[in-house]
């Protein structure tokens, strides 16, 4: 029995008021929460711990070499790529498969820019100017988180990619089944972006 | 709903490899859980031998395995320390819980609901073979420059930070097996919330279906803390962060230098925390799917109904939910402090409750029985006192001021050996005793089924019984050579004791896999309900074919409707309509 004729994969379950895809990535989410949870904790108690002096001392404000302005224009272009992601689900509940796919496309775009100015202007310069992750554990937390981070950004690249080209042969299928599959993505990529807003604050502001 | 019955037929990848039938899937986990158990079982027997007799040269095995490992037929000390760190994590990660969840799970809890398969099969697939690539990598790395990883299972920095190449295969493996696990709990608590057929209330569900589902919810929010310290302790062995090395750490006399080799300010213990966080709810992981087993086979095989079903379920959330708030009674000793100490065995205290009500509960239920003592049964009724054992046994090691004494000897090992190998194998056991007939159609042979119950009990409890003696009279867990310590001189008649009967248990084993192999072949052909148990798996064709149910099934009452009602039979399905 294939994924298509199970029942509640594109209708949703008459009790719990969900197709089965989206309660799954809320699942997902839900570990995701610890997952960062965790490095967080990490953050909190390796910086409460670190000694006053030394090259392990935790740096603050300029010594962090990091500039808010570019976290700042960074945050500022996921938050957008959060609206279009949700513009994509909203034009296709309106039937239009056109224009959903040039907000995804537009939404591919943001996070391509988000990770080139994250290349360009923060990775390279640090591992040139020798601000590696070895340099200290403020290093090694930011290049872990904000790695970790990028990689959920491409992990999502693939998935928005997918329903721009290949995936979208669904749609003539089952218009509310791809629908629903871009809601899915959409929940991930806001949480992707909602981790941003956390990472942000406490990396580049703290 | 309409079951395609499949016309074309699969070719044999799509049937038996990359299938994405749960029944598939679950025979699939099975035989690598099983093949995995067994391998890290005969790693311990090994280990067993340089414990009984240091230094003296391991007949046979000892010249196979070269000189690196075992220069003259001695194991090396290192050596040593690779088959005990990865005994403890192939039967946790590759053997245990993928036999409890990925095998059992898969297999019988969509069955149990009436559910056609489960709710992402392609993702199910996937688990599998995220998982057996975890599993390869493990294997793989006993071939790694130094040898497989030698930090314990626990994998403590900065002993693991500093250590071979073996810890970076491990450390990858797991985040494999970690992937895996998060994949099949996601779609087992979606199939359970999702998928039960019609009239399948929350609390009509089979007690075994609880435990899966409460145990998905450990493995789905533990796990990852897991996976965040595995990465952290990547960095540290790749990238040269220090997470975990602290200031000034010395190794082998000489202090790691700055800027060097570690950047300093980091904090062993944060490993401990994120490890132990992960790892406690783990422990529930591997408890509360057995639980769920032994009910099963107790109500089918007493004949009468659960007692307190509500509290067992109940407790088993509680349990759930208190699992994540006891991990640091493993780290009493660490330094912490003593106000984090109480707090943790006060919590730890609690935590026994719930743990005592479903011992209680499945024990209570025995009583006014007309007990059939069948093979199954019987595995189930000795998972009783052995968890029994374990967890009172864990009492004292939950209260800082005799853990002091006891942790980290071999009192540790045999409290918490009862509660998974006595405990939860004999309910592995039990479970295959007891559904080989609905995977094959067949049953088990009873007679050789007997003989390895008996030596199984002996063997385990002649195992695990003088640990607690040796540990309390001091005997340290990791020790290579007991002997090194005079003190230990006259407590070596025990550690032969342990060790004669870890090898008896294995020549017990052989019984086993004749009969399972044989059977699934030549075993006695029986009908789709042999036990006449009442839950939904029963009610479909033995092995079942794609898509589970010939009809689909509506559910009409409770689990374990046995004696309930004035009927012919003794028993009264959960599918059967009232009579008029």
């Amino acid at each position: 029995m294939s994924a298509d004729v199970l029942p509640y994969t594109v209708k949703p379950h008459p009790v719990t008021g969900v197709y089965s895809g989206k309660l799954g990535v809320w699942l997902f989410l839900a570990s995701e929460v610890m997952l960062f949870g965790a490095l967080f904790s990490a953050y909190v108690l390796t910086r409460t711990g670190a000694p006053a002096e030394g090259p392990a001392v935790w740096p603050t404000g300029e010594a962090t070499h990091l500039s808010w302005k570019i976290g700042g224009i960074n945050t500022l272009i996921l938050i957008v790529s959060s609206v279009t992601m949700v513009m994509a689900w909203a034009k296709c509940k309106m039937n239009n498969l056109a224009s959903a796919r040039k907000y995804l496309i537009v939404t591919f775009l943001l996070a391509a820019a988000f990770l080139f100015l994250k290349l360009t202007f923060e990775y390279i310069p640090k591992f040139h100017h020798g601000l590696v992750p070895s340099k200290n554990n403020f290093y090694g937390l930011y290049f872990t988180l904000t790695g970790l981070h990028a990689l959920h950004i491409i992990g999502g690249m693939i998935v928005i990619a997918y329903f721009i080209g290949p995936g979208a042969k669904l749609w003539e299928k089952d218009p509310e089944y791809y629908t629903n599959r871009l809601e899915c993505t959409g929940l991930y990529w806001h949480f992707v972006d909602l981790v941003w807003i956390f990472l942000f604050p406490v990396l580049y502001l703290m | 709903m309409s079951h395609d019955d499949h016309h074309h037929e699969l070719s044999f990848w799509r049937k038996y490899v990359f299938s994405v039938d749960h029944k598939v899937i679950g025979i699939q986990y099975g035989i690598t859980a099983l093949c995995f158990l067994l391998f890290g079982f005969c790693l311990m027997m090994m280990m067993r031998w340089q414990l009984a007799y240091p230094g003296k040269s391991l007949p046979v095995i000892g010249g196979l395995l070269g000189e690196a490992f075992m220069p003259g037929g001695v194991m090396t000390p290192d050596f040593y320390n690779s088959l005990g760190a990865m005994h403890g994590t192939i039967m946790v990660f590759l053997g245990v819980v993928p036999m409890l969840v990925g095998a059992f799970g898969n297999y019988i809890m969509p069955l149990q609901i009436g559910a056609p398969d489960m709710s992402f099969p392609r993702l199910n697939m996937m688990s599998y073979w995220v998982y057996a690539t975890g599993g390869v990598i493990m294997l793989a790395s006993f071939f790694a420059p130094g040898g497989a990883a030698a930090s314990g299972w626990t994998s403590y920095a900065p002993l693991s930070v500093i250590a071979t190449q073996g810890q970076t295969w491990w450390l990858i493996g797991m985040i494999f097996l970690i992937t895996s696990s998060l994949l099949g709990s996601i779609n087992f608590i979606v199939t359970i919330c999702q998928l039960r057929a019609k009239g399948l209330t929350m609390f009509r569900l089979p007690f075994f279906v609880w435990a899966q589902f409460v145990t998905s919810f450990l493995l789905l929010l533990a796990f990852p803390p897991l996976e965040a310290a595995g990465v952290l302790q990547l960095m540290d062995r790749v990238a040269g962060t220090s997470f975990f090395l602290p200031e000034g750490l010395v190794v082998s006399g000489q202090q790691l230098i700055h800027g060097h080799v570690v950047a300093g300010g980091g904090s062993p213990l944060l490993w401990q925390h994120l490890f132990w966080f992960l790892a406690h709810p783990e422990v529930y992981v591997l408890i509360l799917p057995a639980m769920g087993m032994v009910a099963e086979i107790i109500a089918a095989n007493t004949r009468k109904p659960l007692w307190g079903y509500r509290a067992l379920v109940y407790s088993t959330v509680f349990l759930g939910f208190m699992s994540f708030v006891v991990w640091a009674h493993h780290m009493f000793i660490t330094g912490m402090g003593t106000k984090l100490g109480m707090f943790f065995a006060a919590t730890t205290m609690i935590i026994s409750i719930p743990s005592v009500v479903i011992l209680t509960a499945l024990v209570i239920s025995l009583y006014n029985g007309s007990i059939r003592f069948n093979v199954p049964m019987l595995f189930a009724l000795a998972f009783l006192p052995m968890f029994g054992i374990g967890g009172l046994t864990g009492l004292p090691l939950g209260l800082p001021a005799s853990d002091i004494q006891l942790h980290d000897t071999y009192y540790v090992i045999a409290h918490f050996h009862y509660v998974v190998a006595p405990g939860t194998i004999f309910a592995i056991f039990a479970g295959v005793y007891h559904w080989f007939p609905k995977i094959t159609g067949r049953k088990m042979n009873d007679a050789l089924g007997k003989i390895h119950f008996v030596i199984s009990f002996i063997g385990m409890n002649g195992v695990f019984m003088p640990m607690f003696f040796v540990g309390v009279a001091g005997m340290l867990r990791r020790g290579y050579d007991p002997t090194a310590y005079e003190a230990n001189a006259n407590l070596m008649y025990l550690v032969r004791l342990s060790s004669w009967s870890a090898w008896l248990l294995g020549v017990g084993q052989l019984p086993f896999i004749f009969n399972f192999v044989t059977s699934i072949f030549a075993g006695k052909k029986v009908e789709e309900n042999p036990w006449k148990a009442t839950t939904l798996e029963w009610a479909a064709p033995s092995p079942p074919p794609h898509g589970n149910f010939a009809t689909v099934p509506v559910v009409y009452r409770g689990p374990y409707e046995y004696n309930t009602h004035d009927r012919e039979d003794d028993y009264f399905p959960q599918h059967l309509a009232a009579e008029a």
